[in-house]
């Protein structure tokens, strides 16, 4: 008697766990088609932009069969643009700007973190905040002032007002990222380092900057995204090929008229895109966590 | 006579005081000194380069075309008056708000959906689903100009397998606005998914675990356990997305460069059609001036926002 409820208590309990995991197994299988779907959807252009890239004009325009599959695969654009000279130039002086905005960017930012998280001075704490809000003044406000200016420095049409330029979008994040890592760095440290006798320049660079390391690359790498993607403030300055960057020089030089070789502009999207996508293929994990760790804290 | 023997007490103590918390100040002196000097590279960067040309925008947008006269707020009257910036004024609202709140409830979907697989699948389909964001944006536009393209169409070669009718994609205002607000949705929703995603992530399971024993359903979780934790980052969010696809300029540009008949303009392409490419540049100036009330609004929220958590940060 007992032993029978006692096995029929067991098998409903077995049957529930039983239950439980299934429904929790149906949960994950729909998520995951769920994804699946989105992830085609998101990947549509990026996968036209390949496919688009390997045809040559005459399939592009023969407009036989599937746009969406290339049936004779062909390098010819991309030899086309590495043997173009304009093209090398853009891709010269985008890495040339990009390294640039990068290092004065960073500098920036580490100084003026470090100062702000951990020295302060009278109304240092003011001027956190009003770098936040440099954000709430874009770059499509600044613009047409900025033009004039960039005049009487006499930088108009030159490739280094960008690295004057840049700095402005990407130094308010990147020092916003930097005072939440450096805050986040015990007192004690930098008491034991002062007691030891180290000035704060060394207190900065033997000890901040290397705990402080993931922070530091997720800013670089914020820093990288926004002066190699920057659109704007090369289109309104920039004219003449041997001046401009990759994103200007892609829309501008290589659409001529009506004539739109696609199959070359997708190869030099590609080849454009292709650092960014390498860079986050490697330290993703770095940047989503500098982007999230200030959010979620507050 | 107590003040006889009470001076020479408090002179002594005083001088016995008085040179560490002189050293102490001169050393607090110094430390601020030092403080201010480093950051005055970025105090200069943002003097010369944000703050000056905002002044700059609004004393420009009060001169005539030729910059010789001072015309007053003519400049604004002209704009309000005129079809065209009517329309630049609609879509741009229509624009940011639809994108926003699309970007917002697809990123929350992902987030949700991303939250159930495991940990170390997590990190590729969370890599896959970046790529949108990751491609430069003038350049994944430019991706969708070729898919809308006229002639060559690879979405409407899909369309008419399935037996329905081309559609002129960026040829008609309204479809335009879509295929706009489209792109846009398309790239920013990556990043409000992975905002959400660490929000959701930072929800302690014990009240998850607490809900279930009150006997809350999956519906009721989400209302009375998610939503209210993650009020604060959905809050940031959102307003930060808002203020940038407002001030969007790359897609608009590179799509449609305001057309058909100027339906899709926004302000930030108008401001470059008339002060670039017109050399109005005092006009374009007042028209981009327009986008700082919306941002000024903007503004008001996330600066409570932020106080609010470097009080918390403090505390």
């Amino acid at each position: 008697m007992s032993a029978t409820t006692f096995g029929a208590a067991e098998n409903r309990a077995i049957n529930r766990r039983h239950s439980l995991h299934r429904q929790r197994l149906w949960a994950l299988y729909g998520s995951y088609t769920a994804l699946g779907v989105f992830v085609v959807m998101f990947l549509v252009p990026p996968f036209y932009m390949l496919m688009t890239s390997l045809k040559s004009s005459a399939e592009i325009s023969a407009q036989k069969g599937s746009p969406w599959i290339v049936h004779h695969p062909t390098l010819a654009n991309f030899w086309y643009l590495i043997t173009y000279p304009n093209f090398q130039n853009y891709y010269l002086n985008t890495v040339i700007v990009t390294i640039l905005t990068v290092a004065v960017s960073m500098t920036i930012a580490v100084l003026a973190a470090f100062s702000m998280a951990r020295m302060g001075f009278w109304g240092s704490q003011t001027l956190a905040t009003g770098v936040f809000l440099t954000y709430l003044v874009p770059a499509s406000l600044l613009f047409l002032p900025l033009f004039k200016v960039i005049g009487w420095i006499g930088l108009i049409n030159s490739y280094w007002c960008l690295v004057l330029l840049y700095p402005t979008l990407a130094v308010p994040f990147c020092t916003w990222i930097m005072i939440g890592y450096f805050s986040s760095i015990p007192k004690e440290l930098d008491e034991a380092a002062l007691i030891d006798g180290a000035g704060y320049l060394q207190m900065l660079f033997r000890i901040f900057i290397p705990v402080a390391m993931p922070g530091i690359i997720a800013a670089t790498i914020f820093a990288f995204t926004v002066s190699w993607g920057a659109f704007l403030y090369p289109l309104a300055y920039l004219y003449t090929s041997s001046q401009m960057v990759l994103t200007v020089g892609i829309v501008s030089d290589l659409i001529r008229g009506d004539v739109f070789e696609w199959g070359k502009i997708m190869a030099a999207n590609v080849l454009a895109s292709l650092p960014p996508i390498l860079i986050y293929a490697f330290l993703m994990d770095y940047y989503v966590a500098g982007l999230t760790a200030g959010a979620t804290k507050g | 006579m107590a003040d006889g023997t009470s001076v020479p007490v408090g002179a002594i103590a005083s001088g016995a005081a008085e040179r560490p918390r002189s050293s102490l100040k001169k050393f607090a002196q110094q430390r601020s000194t030092i403080a201010f000097f480093l950051c005055l590279p970025l105090i200069l960067l943002v003097a010369c380069f944000v703050i000056y040309p905002a002044f700059y925008a609004i004393y420009l947008s009060m001169l005539n075309k030729k910059m010789t006269q001072f015309v007053g707020l003519s400049n604004f009257a002209f704009l309000l008056r005129r079809h065209t910036f009517q329309l630049v004024i609609f879509q741009s609202c229509l624009f940011a708000i639809t994108s926003v709140v699309f970007k917002a409830l697809i990123g929350f979907i992902l987030a949700h959906l991303m939250h159930n697989v495991p940990g170390k699948n997590q990190r590729i389909w969370r890599g896959l689903l970046l790529v949108p964001w990751v491609i430069p944006l003038a350049l994944s536009t430019l991706t969708w100009w070729w898919m809308f393209d006229p002639s060559y169409s690879a979405l409407n070669w899909v369309l008419e397998r399935f037996g329905f009718a081309g559609v002129p994609w960026l040829g008609v205002g309204w479809i335009a606005r879509f295929c706009t607000i489209t792109v846009n949705v398309w790239y920013g929703t990556p990043f409000f998914m992975i905002m959400y995603l660490a929000a959701l992530k930072s929800v302690p399971e014990q009240l998850y675990e607490a809900a279930a024993i009150d006997g809350a359903g999956p519906v009721q979780k989400l209302f009375f356990v998610t939503l209210p934790m993650m009020r604060n980052i959905v809050a940031i969010t959102v307003l930060f997305s808002l203020i940038v696809t407002f001030a969007d300029f790359d897609i608009v540009r590179i799509l449609t460069s305001g057309g058909p008949e100027d339906m899709t303009h926004v302000f930030a392409t108008y401001a470059f059609q008339v002060g670039i490419q017109s050399g109005d540049i005092p006009l374009g100036a007042s028209d981009s001036l327009f986008m700082f009330p919306i941002l000024a609004f903007a503004a008001f929220f996330v600066l409570r926002g932020v106080t609010r958590r470097s009080k918390e940060i403090a505390a």
